[in-house]
């Protein structure tokens, strides 16, 4: 017999699940958002175009080859390569400038948009994804869900342990915090920082355009999506505090749930919870709750 | 020129916005070591950052072992053989001591990150700390060890002793000595006179923005009116 009570447990566990995959999403374009804006102090306002680039391109190899993970590695490899053009041949060259390369990334994101519109039209893609994850999962409380949603969890935690392994038991990951902490120093210790800036720019880029593909599958493809991609980056690094991954993952889970139950249980005021957690970080802490006073 | 000037400074300018501080400084430096003393503001960290690459040059050369380095980029100018130890130490909070010393012990030379241990045993305790939760003095032990593993032909030391507790400065006087004795280049900007003297024989005085005055540690130790114009201090206060 199904009582009130478990009505609203099981709703609660599907937003709960709900939250935790949009976190997940929002945590790996966030993550090489934070990484980028931590080491070289870009704000990356292209960071949203990378995503949908992104994701497009994976659906473009995915309709071709059929293979969802050819395509989820070929859109990364493709945006890394870009994110790596991008440091190279504009932000380079405005080393030290943050307002002129957050204008110059504005203007990227810009002319992105309108290109993206102009070849792949205003509607909307989905990326197939292998069909054992069109399948639902039956999960305590929440009954069935999607596989699709829960390879987001997996997906993310995957990038945040890789990620985590990479900038604490590597050398590369060495320099990146090195660099992190005062990127000046780091050089005049002899460490050629204009390449790591090119290398962290790919991993970054690459983590956007994978996400894209992640999130055309389990979502879908839109234009408009680059910039809602931006604005949750943003907010969850402002959150989490700027380079740091641990952040990234806290900001991610607090924006992501405080939007999901938002609109599930108070759906008027669903988009003011976001911008209330950032409004109390920016005045408690307003270097982010990981974040280092800088 | 001489293949003992391992940093030759030449009419050096620089400024920071509209503002000039470095007029014309020219200087040179050896394996014999120099220290350079003044007041604050007189232009001696801009020095080490302009000789670093780290502030732009506005005109005027630098060359290291008689190679122009004006115009390059930091690394490059450190790869010539410059260690650098900057002002306030700038340690990384977010990498061990341990790993500090990895970062840089990358060449071949008389230093190893083993030699260093032995030098520094208070790092070699602490080598799983983090470079945030070192005290000043071994900051300092450790942004100096960090510069000692690039087995530089000469190091640049800005303010070592800054801040530090009395028993420490001594220690790190010690290790200076310590250093010099090892063949490498010291250039010590230093606002502790007693500390300058002990480790440099060759003193360079800066005042607004150049080399005022070259002297001696034995000669300016002496003239107590020259420290009171130069330094605004007199050794009888110490």
């Amino acid at each position: 017999m199904e009582t009130l009570l478990d009505i609203n447990w099981r709703l609660f566990a599907v937003v709960t699940l709900n939250g935790l995959t949009l976190a997940s999403l929002y945590f790996i374009v966030a993550s090489g958002f934070t990484l980028i804006f931590g080491l070289m102090r870009i704000i990356n306002m292209a960071h949203g175009s990378i995503y949908l680039l992104g994701g497009y391109i994976g659906y473009e190899v995915g309709a071709a080859t059929g293979n969802w993970l050819v395509a989820l590695l070929v859109a990364g490899a493709v945006m890394a390569l870009a994110g790596a053009a991008l440091q190279i041949a504009i932000f380079g060259w405005m080393q030290g400038q943050d307002l002129r390369q957050a204008l110059a990334s504005i203007g990227i994101s810009i002319v992105a948009a309108d290109q993206m519109l102009a070849y792949w039209g205003g509607s909307t893609y989905q990326v197939d994804l292998p069909s054992y994850f069109s399948s639902f999962v039956s999960i305590p409380l929440a009954g069935g869900y999607s596989a699709a949603r829960l390879l987001l969890i997996g997906l993310a935690v995957i990038v945040g342990v890789g990620l985590w392994v990479v900038l604490n038991r590597t050398r590369i990951g060495m320099l990146i915090r090195a660099g992190v902490d005062d990127r000046d120093m780091l050089e005049a210790l002899g460490k050629n920082v204009p390449v790591i800036f090119v290398g962290v720019f790919a991993i970054g880029a690459g983590l956007a355009g994978m996400a894209g593909v992640v999130g055309g599958s389990v979502l879908s493809l839109s234009p408009g999506e680059d910039a809602r991609y931006l604005l949750s980056s943003l907010i969850v690094v402002i959150v989490g505090g700027m380079g740091s991954i641990p952040g990234a993952a806290v900001g991610a889970l607090l924006v992501a749930m405080a939007e999901t139950y938002g609109l599930a249980y108070t759906p008027t005021y669903g988009v003011v919870y976001t911008f209330a957690i950032m409004v109390a970080v920016l005045a408690f802490r307003p270097q982010g709750l990981m974040g280092r006073a800088v | 020129m001489s293949t003992e000037t391992l940093l030759a400074v030449d009419d050096l300018h620089v400024f920071y916005g509209a503002s000039h501080v470095l007029h014309g400084v020219s200087l040179e430096a050896g394996t014999e070591p120099v220290a350079i003393v003044g007041r604050n503001g007189m232009g001696k960290t801009t020095l080490c950052k302009a000789v670093m690459g780290l502030v732009p040059a506005r005109s005027g050369s630098i060359q290291v072992r008689g190679r122009a380095v004006t115009g390059l980029r930091p690394y490059q100018i450190a790869r010539t053989g410059l260690g650098y130890v900057p002002q306030g130490r700038r340690v990384f909070p977010s990498l061990s001591v341990e790993e500090h010393l990895l970062l840089t012990a990358r060449t071949r030379g008389r230093w190893t990150i083993e030699r260093i241990y032995e030098i520094f045993p208070r790092l070699a305790e602490r080598r799983s700390n983090g470079g945030g939760a070192l005290s000043g003095g071994e900051q300092q032990m450790l942004a100096i060890a960090r510069a000692l593993l690039l087995n530089p032909s000469l190091l640049i030391m800005d303010e070592p002793t800054e801040g530090l507790a009395p028993v420490v400065v001594n220690q790190v006087t010690e290790i200076l000595k310590a250093i010099r004795s090892e063949g490498v280049g010291l250039v010590l900007v230093e606002q502790n006179f007693a500390v300058a003297t002990a480790v440099a024989e060759r003193l360079l005085v800066m005042m607004n923005g150049t080399v005022a005055l070259e002297t001696t540690a034995s000669a300016l130790s002496r003239d107590e009116d020259l420290q009171r114009r130069y330094l605004g201090v007199s050794s009888h206060a110490h």
